[in-house]
């Protein structure tokens, strides 16, 4: 069994509460940093620990924190991402519901280590019995003497509240988020400046998912060292995946980074295979914004070696052959799927969510919905691929923030690996409303080139 | 017409609410007021009920418009009792989500979008609830049912209506 840090006591009854949670060692984390180490030695051990953001960027957590510019007077923030939504995402969601004081005392350790005295989770709007569970936990938290005023004598204030949103994928982006927050429209802000300078209320502002706040916790309780030692280089500690799709165990899964996607997808410590005895034919790894592979690219890269659940490794050979870890929503498709229609449906999810603010994204998502219609009902024209692909390739890197590249990137990925399922759509439209492409040569193994 | 009014206690709450941010940033309180102002008004949210919120929070009527119409949780128009929110995002569309929504029009006799005429359903096609794993799923209130099939539509359906009946 695979060594599990975050969801290391999920088993024990009653964990959602706080005696059952108290009683298996919770908190202690918060003890450790109050009574014997600064703020910047809490930072510091966060940055040895190689602990990188879990919401889908993967920028390292210690060096974001250490930017936090701390002028005189002017409060900080820190400001936990709870607004998961990126489609093939659900984990954060899983750890709240089931052990939401790991989030609490994360957010705690974290807020001290910024210097917040007042904290925020802005959450989904959806997930409203969850407002209700985290509530319960600060009421919890508070009432054990966790919060508030001068906790256990060290001096540190530190609120805690839970702020829902309404329904906007872009709230996710971090100045969105800001920007919602403050009780504005989800807009993303332009960068410079960042929130690290000016954020909540233009004051300094630090942003971190769920999952990675409450990754500082099993950090600081075992020490960055042994935390650094899990997982293969640069891609430290446990990951959690949620996996959906064609498999047969959906769920949420810890892993440590050192296993392989084949292994991730066919052992039963995992998703258990592909359901009802189909075959694999292709996977979006990271949530829906990474690119889709098929399945010879999804377990051995270009070069021919086994592709591992790692940051790098699922990057390796950048878009043209590989993909993204991304924020762990590991969507896997079986040979009865139309990526057309897979396809199709992203672009109506970032059709539907874009904020509006940009042109290039604004019409482009909407335009690249109405052609992957046309297709997949049978109404494309071969010349619509290549238009298709000419409108993603303008949207990516002309807009405010990394939304327009998420809108693009499914698309250009879906073209560049299964072309020729998308102009069977065109050339056999009629044959396309009747059966999907199947399999294909998608899982066969690719010729290597000798190098 | 009579004004909708906010209760004692809601008021209260909404004071807890404006509380958690610094002085003259109560703004910060608007998503989760709009959030009981439809919660008690009926489902959805008017004119005035946005009006009445500005005047509650101290800011300009636009300011509330434009976060009303940016978020898709809120409603500009009355919607049923029981709100179906079904997740149609790819996760949920390889696991089924389309049938269900077909189920679900042809069960309730009307397409998403709509109401039925005795104003108790309205279905809704939704992006991505994060609950992919548990898919097809749906959102009624503050609720998610999750593993969908024919079946437990049936008896969710079912359900709404004992539960109408009863709190007539």
């Amino acid at each position: 069994m695979a060594r599990k840090l975050l969801l290391e006591k999920i088993g024990i009854e009653g964990i959602r509460y706080y005696d059952a949670y108290r009683k298996s060692g919770g908190y202690a984390s918060v003890e450790k940093v109050l009574k014997t180490m600064s703020p910047d030695d809490v930072t510091n051990e966060v940055k040895k620990s190689g602990l990188r953001g879990r919401g889908g960027a993967g920028f390292p957590t210690g060096m974001k924190w250490g930017f936090l510019a701390k002028p005189q007077g002017v409060p900080r923030y820190l400001i936990c991402n709870a607004d998961e939504s990126e489609p093939g995402t659900f984990k954060d969601r899983y750890l709240m519901e089931h052990i939401p004081h790991l989030l609490i005392e994360g957010l705690i350790v974290s807020s001290y280590a910024v210097g917040s005295n007042c904290t925020y989770i802005y959450i989904r709007g959806e997930f409203g019995w969850i407002v209700d569970i985290l509530e319960q936990a600060i009421a919890e938290a508070k009432n054990n003497g966790w919060l508030g005023k001068n906790i256990l004598g060290s001096g540190f204030d530190c609120e805690i509240y839970v702020h829902p949103g309404a329904g906007a994928y872009i709230c996710g982006e971090e100045t969105a988020l800001l920007e919602s927050l403050e009780g504005k429209r989800g807009n993303p802000r332009i960068k410079p400046p960042f929130p690290a300078l000016k954020g909540l209320y233009d004051c300094p502002t630090v942003v971190n998912n769920v999952e990675t706040l409450s990754a500082v916790v099993p950090i600081i309780n075992y020490g960055s060292e042994e935390y650094a030692k899990i997982g293969i280089g640069k891609s430290a500690g446990t990951k959690l995946i949620s996996a959906c799709g064609n498999i047969s165990k959906p769920g949420v899964y810890e892993i440590e980074m050192n296993i392989s996607v084949e292994e991730f997808i066919y052992s039963d410590e995992y998703c258990g295979g592909i359901a009802n005895g189909r075959r694999l034919k292709a996977c979006v790894p990271g949530g829906s914004s990474v690119p889709i592979l098929p399945a010879n690219l999804l377990l051995k890269t270009a070069k021919g070696e086994t592709r591992m659940m790692t940051y790098e490794s699922l990057s390796d050979g950048g878009f043209i052959t590989g993909s993204m870890l991304g924020s762990g929503g590991f969507i896997v498709y079986d040979e009865d799927q139309c990526i057309v229609r897979n396809t199709y449906s992203f672009s109506r999810f970032y059709r539907h969510e874009s904020c509006g603010q940009c042109s290039p994204c604004r019409e482009g998502t909407g335009w690249m919905k109405k052609i992957l219609w046309n297709i997949e009902t049978g109404k494309g024209k071969i010349k619509d691929i290549d238009l298709l692909f000419s409108i993603q390739s303008k949207i990516e890197g002309n807009t405010i923030c990394p939304f327009g590249d998420a809108a693009s990137w499914p698309v250009a990925a879906a073209i560049r690996h299964f072309r020729d399922e998308f102009e069977w759509h065109v050339t056999n439209a009629e044959e396309a409303q009747r059966r999907n492409y199947g399999l294909a040569g998608y899982a066969e193994p690719l010729k290597v080139a000798a190098s | 017409m009579v004004m909708n009014k906010f209760s004692e206690q809601r008021l209260k709450e909404i004071d807890n609410v404006i509380s958690r941010f610094p002085d003259g940033k109560q703004k910060s309180a608007l998503l989760p007021v709009l959030h009981m102002a439809q919660e008690d008004f009926g489902g959805w949210l008017s004119v005035e009920t946005m009006d009445y919120v500005a005047s509650l929070l101290n800011i300009l009527p636009i300011e509330v418009y434009e976060v009303a119409t940016f978020y898709s949780m809120y409603n500009l128009k009355p919607v049923g009792k029981y709100v179906f929110e079904v997740c149609q995002t790819g996760p949920c569309m390889t696991r089924g989500s389309e049938s269900i929504i077909q189920y679900i029009e042809e069960k309730l006799g009307i397409k998403a979008g709509e109401t039925t005429s005795d104003g108790l359903f309205t279905l809704k096609t939704v992006e991505c609830l994060a609950a992919c794993g548990y898919a097809p799923m749906m959102q009624m209130g503050k609720s998610y049912k999750e593993h969908l099939t024919k079946e437990k539509v049936d008896s969710i359906i079912e359900e709404c209506r004992n539960h109408a009946a009863k709190n007539n």
